[in-house]
């Protein structure tokens, strides 16, 4: 595939005003991940990871399968809503993201492309086998095994499918872990960005983005 | 005590009780909608709580310097609605810094954050913003002409520019509300205030599930913390000039409160009933019947 949308080139205005774009430099920020250190007071730490814990708002971003075992925790029956648990249309204001089984290679590109673009502290929350080590497709030509070797995951929630009632215990375990001060899955991907980003290199053979996408 | 002292500690109770007020309606609203479809719904205080995990975010990116000063444009434009409006009625200290004519100065507070809005969430650079912001403007001029008007037929009625006026002439019994005295001016003011509470049918500036949710796709973190705010300040600061200029203004917070409670409800009982108009179908709308009843409401009390 081109890289050509990543290469500098000249536009012309309406005007016929020449203007150079560097898309790598004009669309995103170089700046890569930093560490962020929690609240040295103990009490303010705890009061956070209370509040995230109860305001967890999911990214609808179905990446295979199992995003249809999403929909009915919005429904009368499961109701997600109650637990504080809210869907949020944009990367940005969204806290946990929930990888819904398989990833192919082409969808793994946005996983990661989203990921970085949401504001941390931030959760992977991995649905179904096909996060853990491949599932039914482990010897699938275009789909990844183990999610954990690009993206630092919080909690798995096993099962070919899992059931909603099973995502609705991974939320609660996710919340254990939140109020425990453990869910600091951001900061282990800014420790180890290189060893993340060479495994997804590995991978992701037409890379045309920035290291980091903000 | 030095009164203007006191005048700015009585304002900051007056935006502290909005706040809370505001926040509990939103999610106790929410908690109706559930219940209606059945479900448990969210607890009561989440609008709290997400506004402290929002706060409590650790990162934060920059599009540039218009990114940063819009949610700041867009509180400013709530509280300065709520600032220079009487709140409660006959009581001096809640009058906060109303002055003659600041029924123009509101009317200008209203567009004020929408503009604000409109420039930050155009340095953003996301095309949800873009569009959202375009229909956000084109819906907000069409439903200013009858409010306007409407607004100008009840300075006309009462021949005054200042709303503490306008809601002393209301007092003295329920019929001598604006609502009952002006009810064409009323009609056209609570079809405007319709979109103004940008709840469904004229929900298409944020419009979720269709352009996620239009100007603040980009904002996140503190900078989403303020915008929630000014979500939970701006709609009472309508509510409380609506009640003020229609429904004879409130002599304390309980009435203040049914009152307004009431009006909002008028807004989310439309909202659940009628689904989301286009864009274009909105500002049809506004330049029809609305505007038509606006203009008779003026000619109205001219001539009659």
């Amino acid at each position: 595939m081109s890289k050509e949308h990543t290469e500098k080139r000249t536009v012309y205005s309406p005007e016929g005003e020449a203007i150079e774009v560097d898309p790598l430099k004009d669309y995103f920020c170089e700046d890569l991940p930093e560490v962020h250190k929690k609240s040295s007071i103990a009490v303010v730490e705890n009061f956070r990871n209370w509040a995230r814990s109860r305001s967890l708002w999911v990214l609808g971003f179905g990446t295979g399968c199992g995003a249809i075992e999403m929909r009915p925790l919005m429904t009368p029956k499961f109701d997600a809503y109650r637990y504080g648990i809210q869907w949020r249309p944009t990367p940005r204001q969204a806290d946990v993201f929930v990888i819904s089984g398989y990833l192919s290679v082409k969808t793994l590109k946005r996983v990661i492309r989203t990921y970085e673009q949401m504001q941390g502290p931030k959760y992977v929350m991995a649905l179904g086998s096909c996060t853990i080590n491949g599932g039914m497709y482990w010897d699938s030509y275009n789909t990844i095994n183990r999610l954990d070797y690009y993206l630092p995951v919080d909690v798995y929630v096993a099962g070919c499918m899992p059931r909603p009632e099973s995502l609705l215990a991974g939320f609660d375990q996710l919340k254990k872990i939140i109020r425990e001060g453990r869910g600091e899955g951001y900061n282990v991907y800014a420790e180890k960005f290189e060893w993340y980003k060479s495994n997804q290199k590995k991978i992701i053979k037409d890379w045309d983005m920035p290291d980091y996408n903000w | 005590m030095d009164p203007l002292f006191k005048q700015i500690l009585f304002a900051l109770l007056t935006l502290f009780i909005v706040l809370n007020y505001g926040l509990l309606v939103q999610g106790i609203t929410r908690k109706i909608g559930a219940r209606v479809g059945r479900r448990y719904g969210i607890p009561f205080y989440q609008p709290y709580i997400d506004i402290i995990k929002n706060y409590s975010k650790r990162t934060r990116i920059s599009h540039g310097i218009m990114y940063y000063i819009a949610p700041v444009f867009r509180l400013t434009g709530g509280i300065g609605l709520l600032m220079f409006m009487p709140v409660i009625f006959g009581n001096n200290m809640f009058q906060n810094f109303s002055f003659s004519g600041d029924l123009l100065l509101i009317l200008y507070f209203q567009f004020f954050g929408v503009l604000g809005m409109a420039l930050g969430a155009g340095e953003s650079g996301h095309p949800h913003s873009a569009i959202g912001v375009s229909r956000g403007l084109s819906q907000v001029t069409a439903y200013e002409l009858p409010l306007t008007l409407a607004v100008i037929s009840l300075a006309v009625q009462y021949q005054t520019l200042n709303i503490t006026e306008i809601v002393a002439a209301q007092q003295g019994g329920i019929l001598n509300w604006s609502f009952f005295t002006n009810p064409l001016a009323s009609i056209a003011m609570l079809l405007a205030f319709l979109a103004a509470m940008g709840r469904s049918p004229f929900d298409v500036v944020l419009a979720p599930q269709e352009i996620p949710i239009g100007p603040p796709t980009e904002f996140h973190s503190g900078l989403l913390g303020v915008l929630q705010l000014n979500r939970a300040i701006f709609p009472i600061a309508k509510l409380i000039l609506f009640m003020n200029l229609l429904f004879g203004g409130a002599s304390s917070w309980g009435e203040l409160i049914i009152k307004t409670f009431f009006i909002y409800m008028l807004s989310v009982v439309v909202g659940v009933v009628y689904p989301r108009f286009r864009v274009d179908q909105s500002v049809r709308w506004y330049l029809g019947v609305p505007l038509v009843i606006g203009v008779a409401a003026v000619l109205v009390s001219k001539f009659l």
